[in-house]
């Protein structure tokens, strides 16, 4: 007992925090973290917007009309950088930290020494990266998928790319450890694994995926370093190498990468749907399994993303074949929400509005993948407007509309505060149209042949680049109320109870809002438990 | 936080931590897995490009395939090199010498060397060479010019789908990677 005095004083300590710049510098508070990480994902955000936005002032028409093409390239290569390791996978960090001590019924995550390591790894990471802009020859502009030979032309911002790069890395496994210790190690006695909210399971799917494939893209750049800097030929023919043994090692991380940006996406929404439906999740444990089957299914396709190399028939079958059966899993947990809703008392507040809108458009995404599955087809459309429109729909309506579904979802939890409804459905309603207005013309595009990463293109193109372009500005313009939603909730919201939304459940809804620093101090108890796995 | 619980999580992190060093050499186990795959099924085989062979000739003259030639150089401006025709029929069995011109415009005295590629990929298997000039480095005085010659063989057993082969060389000048050594 004495010993357990010891721990409870050491405790006491934890919880008067320390004030001004102490408590964030030094921050070992799950909550304090993953608001840093929130904030960080939501300057990238902005940066990368600002860089899409040169990209669309460019396109807005043929010809050459404010940026010099070499810029045009970097502008593409770091806005998919920044959104990428900057934007998308911090946001999802910056949820977990939040979301998951809360909803397993832990004090903290597991090792809050390492999660401040792994936060302050990233503002090092993109201001040597966003730093590049301003060195000779410019900033990396062979594309994020940095294929050799080109990437090696870089000039004075190769090594910041790759030491950027090797950074963001080092952060999300570090990260994604310390989720699978919390969620393996933290959970209250009583909650099981099969009891655990869908966002918590795909994280723990997502951090898997991080900590087997991060360290092959850690291999693959340092591979190009060594290229660049010190004679070895891995990817240079000259000397025996290969440059397609490059694509083959990149996209082994890349595929299992676009699930890690996904994946999170598919819990958050699961714990949106039913909350607004009023009902819970059809089918919780098929959507468990189809999480991990499409994990699975994500380390054997990657070949999918290069057809055109010259590939052996018998592979390019595998591939394509592997590739389409991603669609099952994924179709299960598309009807399942769908199911979920049916004859569900629904009601249409933002996060279930952003939640719907992720539901119709990755679908579109989905389908235009399928179509890209396909080898004939693809050799058409690789490497045009179809594949940017496709990726597009699932990382922005997908990804992107699943954060900030979570952050409406949730910010009345973390704030205690209400935001402005009607200005968030205002938001979703200018995303919503703006991003169609934006992407959807980019189908037709590339259908005509229109080729991706060019500054110009031919006349035939002008009219739907300049409807794109307009989406574009629309979309980037309406972002604007995001962070004024946020800032004017935290400020002057209407307090709001513990369960901020009626129809929801799960462990962070029995705590106060806002909860207290430490947010499971005594363990939930086995009622509280069943009362919040509702499924 | 309990001690044992300190214990467990001390020991998953190290665990997910040994994980990920895994998956990093995993990364680097990839490119001698990817030569011996590559050389396995005899698929794109560059090994087996720059690999002289004895072959002897059944020339079969029911059959013709096109071969093309294509060149490229690693560092455009420096050399000047060109097949001297860009395509050519043969039949499978036969023996046949291509030439390929080399100019040297760098400036300087210089070692090159030519790395062949082959498409569709699966015929590496299929076609042999006897004598190439990309079997080694070749030198050139400044400003030399000459032809080069490529001989070989197609096995007359060459799948039967295949009616066009495409010889592809890329000239890489390797003057600053020998004088480096």
């Amino acid at each position: 007992m004495a010993e357990h005095h010891a721990h409870a004083a050491a405790h006491d300590d934890h919880d008067h925090k320390p004030h001004g710049w102490r408590r964030w510098v030094y921050a070992t508070n799950h909550k304090d973290i993953g608001t840093m990480y929130l904030i960080f994902a939501g300057t990238m955000f902005f940066i990368g917007g600002g860089m899409a936005m040169i990209i669309r002032a460019e396109l807005f028409r043929p010809g050459l009309q404010f940026v010099d093409p070499q810029f045009f390239n970097s502008m593409t290569t770091m806005h998919a950088l920044v959104m990428i390791f900057g934007a998308v996978m911090p946001a999802w960090t910056g949820l977990a930290n939040w979301m998951i001590p809360m909803q397993v019924g832990a004090p903290d995550m597991a090792l809050p020494r390492l999660n401040n390591f792994s936060f302050w790894i990233l503002p090092f990471a993109f201001t040597l990266l966003l730093s590049s802009l301003f060195v000779p020859g410019g900033a990396p502009a062979g594309g994020w998928t940095m294929y050799p030979p080109l990437v090696l032309q870089t000039g004075a911002s190769f090594p910041m790319l790759i030491f950027a790069v090797h950074m963001m890395g080092a952060s999300s496994i570090l990260g994604a450890i310390n989720v699978v210790v919390t969620i393996m190690n933290m959970r209250a006695p009583g909650m099981t694994l099969l009891r655990m909210p869908l966002f918590v399971w795909s994280w723990l799917i997502t951090a898997y995926l991080l900590i087997a494939v991060m360290p092959v893209l850690a291999g693959a750049v340092t591979m190009l370093l060594t290229d660049h800097f010190f004679g070895t030929t891995f990817f240079t023919a000259a000397g025996g190498g290969d440059p397609v043994m490059f694509q083959h090692i990149f996209w082994f991380f890349g595929h299992p990468e676009v699930y890690i940006l996904i994946l999170p996406a598919f819990g958050i929404i699961s714990e949106i749907i039913p909350t607004f439906s009023r009902k819970p999740l059809f089918g919780y444990e098929a959507m468990v399994y189809a999480v991990a089957s499409i994990a699975f299914l994500s380390f054997i396709v990657w070949a999918h993303h290069m057809f055109t190399v010259g590939m052996p028939l018998a592979a390019q079958l595998f591939f394509m074949l592997s590739t389409m059966l991603i669609a099952i899993p994924t179709g299960v947990k598309v009807f399942n929400w769908t199911a979920t809703m049916w004859k569900g008392s629904l009601s249409f507040e933002p996060p279930m509005l952003f939640a719907l809108a992720f539901l119709f458009l990755f679908t579109i995404g989905g389908f235009s993948g399928l179509m890209l599955a396909m080898v004939p087809a693809d050799y058409q459309y690789q490497d045009t407007y179809f594949v940017v429109a496709h990726f597009h729909y699932v990382l922005v309506p997908g990804a992107v509309f699943a954060i900030m579904a979570g952050v409406y979802y949730w910010l009345p939890k973390w704030t205690g505060r209400m935001y402005d409804q009607t200005l968030a459905t205002w938001h979703f309603w200018l995303s919503t149209i703006f991003v169609n207005v934006l992407f959807f013309p980019q189908h037709f595009l590339g259908l005509a042949g229109m080729p991706r990463r060019i500054p110009d293109y031919a006349v035939q193109f002008t009219d739907w680049n300049m409807v794109s372009s307009i989406g574009g500005f629309g979309f980037g313009l309406s972002q604007l109320l995001f962070p004024y939603i946020i800032v004017q909730c935290v400020r002057s919201g209407k307090p709001v109870g513990n369960r901020a939304w009626e129809g929801a459940h799960g462990l962070e809804w029995e705590l106060p809002s806002p909860p207290p620093y430490h947010s499971w101090t005594t363990p939930p108890s086995a009622a509280v438990i069943a009362r919040g796995a509702a499924h | 936080m309990s001690d044992a619980r300190d214990r467990e999580n001390r020991i998953l992190t190290w665990k997910l931590g040994a994980i990920a060093l895994g998956a990093l050499g995993f990364g680097f186990a990839l490119v001698p897995l990817y030569r011996t795959l590559c050389a396995v099924t005899g698929y794109g085989d560059q090994g087996k490009l720059l690999e002289r062979v004895t072959a002897i000739e059944h020339p079969d003259p029911s059959r013709t395939v096109t071969v093309e030639f294509l060149t490229d150089v690693a560092s455009a401006g420096s050399w000047d090199f060109r097949p001297e025709k860009r395509r050519i029929e043969i039949h499978p069995g036969e023996l046949y010498t291509a030439e390929f011109f080399a100019h040297n415009l760098t400036g300087h005295e210089s070692i090159a060397q030519a790395v062949p590629n082959i498409s569709p990929s699966e015929v590496a298997a299929y076609f042999h060479k006897t004598e190439c000039f990309c079997f080694a480095p070749q030198h050139f005085a400044l400003n030399e010019g000459r032809d080069m010659p490529v001989r070989f063989i197609v096995d007359p057993s060459l799948p039967s789908h295949i009616d066009t082969i495409t010889l592809a060389y890329t000239f890489f000048d390797e003057s600053s990677r020998v004088t480096r050594r």
